[in-house]
């Protein structure tokens, strides 16, 4: 890990108190001085993964450049909900383009940033899921390709959010969107190759790559933080579980996220230069049951019957993440181990 | 005006010789234009390119379709193409090919033009003695100099000098020049059994 | 400095003395002398300080145009046809957002049938996106167009367009003046942003706008149009002062003041035009031609009073609206509805086709004898028409029209024209 982990006893539970924390390991939140880049006003649903994700990844990245910072925006929920006319809740230099274009638009702006010798001046790209696997995959992968200075942040809600939870590229095996829908013999998503977009950035052999959820917003705020002291092309991605669209309580938006994490369905780790360089490891490995039976867009999976087969499926993949990845530590961490000592 | 077309394949330079003779046009203080018949390129398959030169402006963006000379740059054409189609009877045409016109079988169907305007030109071995390539394009200018007078040889050493540099372009020139010469006394020959 | 060039590098050199700070685009026929030699220039240190961007798309080539714009530089993209039909979101886009991007457009037929030779069918597929359409009839002002463009663009905050016909003007080479850099400085200044994206000001650009403003900030886009139509001639008139010779304008007019039939045409087709009228003139038929040069705005009252004097008006362009008729034939009618004129449409030059003295002549006899229908394919082959609609006709199966019409054809590689 890039900071160092730390551990809360404080509780049976998982609340983090900044007060127990050094001023330099406190969340940039608390900080009465942060940018709130994404201010309040904006029209997201309560318990939002995508608007909690979006504010401590573009506060962090406007404390690491002393807000010189220009932010691009795909279109998509962020950017309708952050904008509705005539407001906008974005504090900082903000653009929208369109929905496929936002990797070649911050290259535009990079570029533009070069030519003029604002050197100091950074610029991050943001997008959905589908704006990233889907219709913004060629231009992200140009941006790859050229290594322009572009930090690129997918927030990964895991389908078409905005125009009413329609499957994605990014849509997981077995989840019932609007256009994948749980009825007949093979209900939700089908079984696929699925897009790795994090494995895809990595395959470009680009300077940063890494996975974050916004259960652990520390490592979130830490990683985009990482990525700025990089210059060239950096690729973030950010699971930000969506209560509408996932059938989630809107109360439960973390505590979806961290189980996407301990279940091994979502990988949490680091990348550079193509190379998985640190992982974030599961503290209790939970089965995947506890991470679908809380969300209703996989509830075809337990009614009735259910679909056992589905699930078990769903399983072989988190085992499978939890395998290539090196999520278990069978010992613990090395911490743990010497705090125990 | 006069009105120049240039018949070859894809790869043998047709589109350069069009522009360097326009080049040497503009060189001599004359108005001209050169470009290419954009068939789909690919090495092999029959290009046209053309040339106007006038003293003054020219306007029209029509293809050559009344050629005052043809250059023939490659002769396999004359039975695929109707590369003589327009030629004026004033006209002059120019052939890259060992053989002489009535070898080649042209005698007779060239019978209406001026038969001292009609000459072939060993390009293709020129180029390959003094380029050490079959590259005949810049060659056939130098013929082209002394068949039709519309530019000089200089003009046409010149054009080429623009385009190509060095070596390259010192042994194109050479070339032209013996294309020119050979022109020449081809003509004078013609001229003396003529009047014989 | 007059040199003897292809139409693409005159373009090139022209634009790089108009100091563009970005550069990008995707290579497609026929525009890809012009970036080629751009991206040589920029790599040798001669066009400085640039960045050249070997972009993944045309769709790319504009988003990035619009990034590097909307951050306050000088963005240029070039492209033609399929490439502007891909990039035809980020287009409409970048006039959306006001962004003064000047762009090249090699005028290239639209497939399908994929076809890469000239005619305007991709100028008028971008017509009602609001970007200013230029239309140049010589290289010349071809060149001098895009140093025209960039002051325009930037002074009216809209994208401009300078199209020039792909190959025959791309491809051509012939005597033009590519204006002097500190000519070209001294008539186009340092951009000067009116809206930019800047941490120390920070504004959002791109906001969703809903049926309360919609319309006001459309109405204020067409409105920056027609001022173009102010702004445009007296550009010219500067340019005229400046480098000495006229190019650009709305329209120009050529033996117009006795002409009872007027030919209205745009593009390098002008020229072979020119020469049809002075060949009817020495036969004393009184035919002039008016050239549309800015066809977006487009330029009615020039166009009512460049014909004001005319019977009969012949409208010639390389395009037309499938199951409608020809486009800009359409606007010639709209500008003349009320005046006491024929107008005859007239298709030609689709997809390449040569368009030739003698064909307009032609048109021009049967225009006199009073037998030129409302609306004409010039040059159109009768015989593999009916053909292909006697097979069509016959089978259900009847095939792919082109493939039918190229087998009926024969080798086409022996042609010349």
């Amino acid at each position: 890990m890039t900071r160092r982990s730390v551990r809360f006893y404080q509780v049976g539970s998982f609340a983090v108190g900044n007060r127990l924390l050094e001023d330099a390991d406190r969340t940039i939140q608390s900080d009465p001085n942060r940018s709130d880049s994404l201010d309040s006003g904006h029209r997201a649903c309560q318990g939002c993964g995508e608007a909690l994700g979006a504010r401590y990844a573009l506060d962090a990245a406007m404390r690491a450049t002393n807000g010189r910072l220009i932010a691009v925006n795909a279109t998509g929920c962020l950017e309708v909900f952050s904008t509705p006319y005539p407001e906008t809740s974005w504090r900082i230099a903000w653009l929208h383009s369109l929905f496929g274009n936002a990797p070649a638009v911050a290259t535009g702006v990079a570029a533009a940033m070069k030519v003029k010798g604002m050197n100091d001046v950074r610029v991050v790209a943001q997008a959905g899921d589908g704006g990233t696997v889907d219709i913004g995959f060629g231009c992200l992968s140009g941006t790859f390709e050229r290594n322009d200075d572009v930090l690129f942040i997918c927030y990964d809600n895991e389908a078409y959010m905005n125009t009413g939870v329609q499957r994605s590229g990014a849509t997981p095996p077995g989840a019932r969107t609007a256009t994948t829908e749980a009825v007949g013999p093979n209900p939700g998503n089908v079984f696929g190759q699925g897009k790795d977009m994090p494995r895809l950035a990595m395959a470009h052999g680009i300077p940063y790559v890494a996975t974050a959820t916004v259960a652990d917003l520390h490592d979130l705020e830490n990683k985009v933080s990482r990525a700025m002291e990089l210059r060239g092309a950096r690729y973030l991605h950010v699971l930000v579980p969506c209560p509408l669209g996932w059938g989630s309580a809107s109360c439960d938006t973390i505590k979806v996220a961290r189980l996407a994490k301990e279940t091994g369905l979502f990988p949490v780790f680091e990348a550079v230069n193509g190379v998985v360089t640190s992982v974030s490891t599961i503290r209790h490995r939970t089965k995947v049951e506890s991470y679908l039976s809380i969300q209703s867009r996989y509830r075809h999976l337990f009614t009735g019957p259910g679909r056992p087969d589905i699930v078990a499926h769903i399983q072989a993949i988190a085992d499978r993440n939890i395998e290539r990845y090196g999520l278990v530590d069978g010992a613990r961490d090395q911490d743990l181990r010497e705090a125990l000592t | 005006m006069f009105q120049i077309r240039f018949h070859g394949r894809g790869g043998q330079g047709v589109v350069t010789a069009a522009e360097m003779l326009s080049v040497a046009a503009f060189d001599e203080g004359r108005f001209a234009q050169a470009f290419p018949s954009f068939g789909s390129e690919r090495t092999g398959a029959p290009v046209v390119s053309f040339c106007r030169i006038d003293s003054r402006p020219i306007r029209s963006r029509e293809p050559v379709l009344k050629p005052d000379a043809l250059i023939i740059q490659d002769v396999t054409l004359i039975h695929q193409v109707d590369v003589f189609a327009g030629l004026s009877s004033e006209g002059y045409v120019l052939i890259n090919t060992s053989k002489s016109v009535d070898e080649l079988g042209l005698g007779d169907f060239l019978g209406t033009f001026h038969r001292e305007r009609l000459l072939t030109c060993p390009a293709t071995e020129l180029a390959l003695e003094h380029l050490g390539r079959p590259l005949p394009n810049a060659v056939l200018l130098g013929g082209f100099a002394a068949l039709t007078s519309q530019v000089t040889l200089e003009s046409i050493a010149l054009a080429i000098g623009q385009r190509f540099s060095g070596t390259t372009a010192e042994r194109n020139v050479v070339a032209a020049t013996a294309a020119y010469q050979l022109v020449v006394r081809a003509e004078e020959e013609l001229e003396r059994a003529a009047t014989n | 400095m007059l040199q003897q060039i292809e139409g693409s590098r005159a373009v090139a050199e022209t634009v790089a003395r108009c100091r563009p700070e970005v550069v990008c685009a995707y290579p497609i026929s026929p525009q890809t002398h012009i970036i080629e030699a751009i991206g040589a220039m920029v790599k040798a240190g001669e066009l400085t300080p640039c960045e050249f961007i070997n972009v993944e798309s045309e769709f790319a080539a504009m988003s990035v145009s619009i990034g590097a714009s909307a951050a306050g530089a000088r963005a240029y993209t070039a492209t033609a046809s399929q490439g502007l039909l891909f990039m035809m979101e980020a287009v409409y886009n970048a006039a959306g957002l006001g962004l003064p991007i000047v762009m090249t457009l090699a005028n290239r037929a639209i497939g399908a049938p994929i076809n890469i030779w000239n005619d305007h069918s991709d100028a008028m597929a971008a017509r009602d996106a609001g970007w200013i359409q230029l239309f140049a009839e010589t290289n010349q002002e071809a060149a001098d167009l895009h140093v025209l463009a960039f002051r325009l663009a930037e002074e009216l905050s809209v994208p401009v367009m300078v199209c020039m016909d792909g190959f025959i003007l791309t491809h051509a080479v012939e005597g033009i003046d590519v204006p002097e850099q500190g000519d070209v400085d001294a008539f186009l200044p340092r951009y000067e942003p009116r809206q930019v994206l800047d941490p120390a000001h920070p504004i959002s650009i791109g906001a969703m706008v809903g049926p309360e403003a919609f319309t006001e900030v459309r109405y204020l886009s067409h409105l920056r149009q027609l001022d173009a139509l102010e702004l445009i001639p007296a550009l010219a008139a500067k340019f005229a002062l400046a480098f000495g010779r006229p190019s650009g304008g709305l329209v120009h007019s050529y033996r117009t003041d006795d002409a009872t039939t007027v030919v209205v045409a745009m593009g390098s087709v002008l020229g072979t035009i020119k020469d049809a009228v002075d060949q009817r003139r020495a036969l004393g038929d009184r035919v002039g031609v008016v050239g549309i040069t800015t066809f977006r705005p487009f330029p009615f009252e020039e166009v009512r009073r460049a014909l004001s004097g005319a019977h009969r008006v012949v409208v010639i362009e390389k395009a037309f609206s499938v199951g409608y008729g020809g486009v800009l034939a359409a606007d010639v009618a709209s500008a003349t509805h009320d005046m006491s004129l024929t107008l005859h449409s007239v298709v030609a030059g689709l997809g390449g086709r040569a368009i030739t003295q003698h064909s307009i002549e032609s048109i021009l006899d049967d225009a006199a004898a009073a037998r030129l229908p409302s609306v004409t394919f010039l040059d159109l082959d009768r015989d593999i028409v009916n053909s292909e609609r006697a097979r069509i006709g016959e089978r259900r199966r009847s095939g792919p029209s082109a493939e039918n019409v190229l087998s009926d054809l024969g080798s086409v590689a022996s042609r010349i024209g």
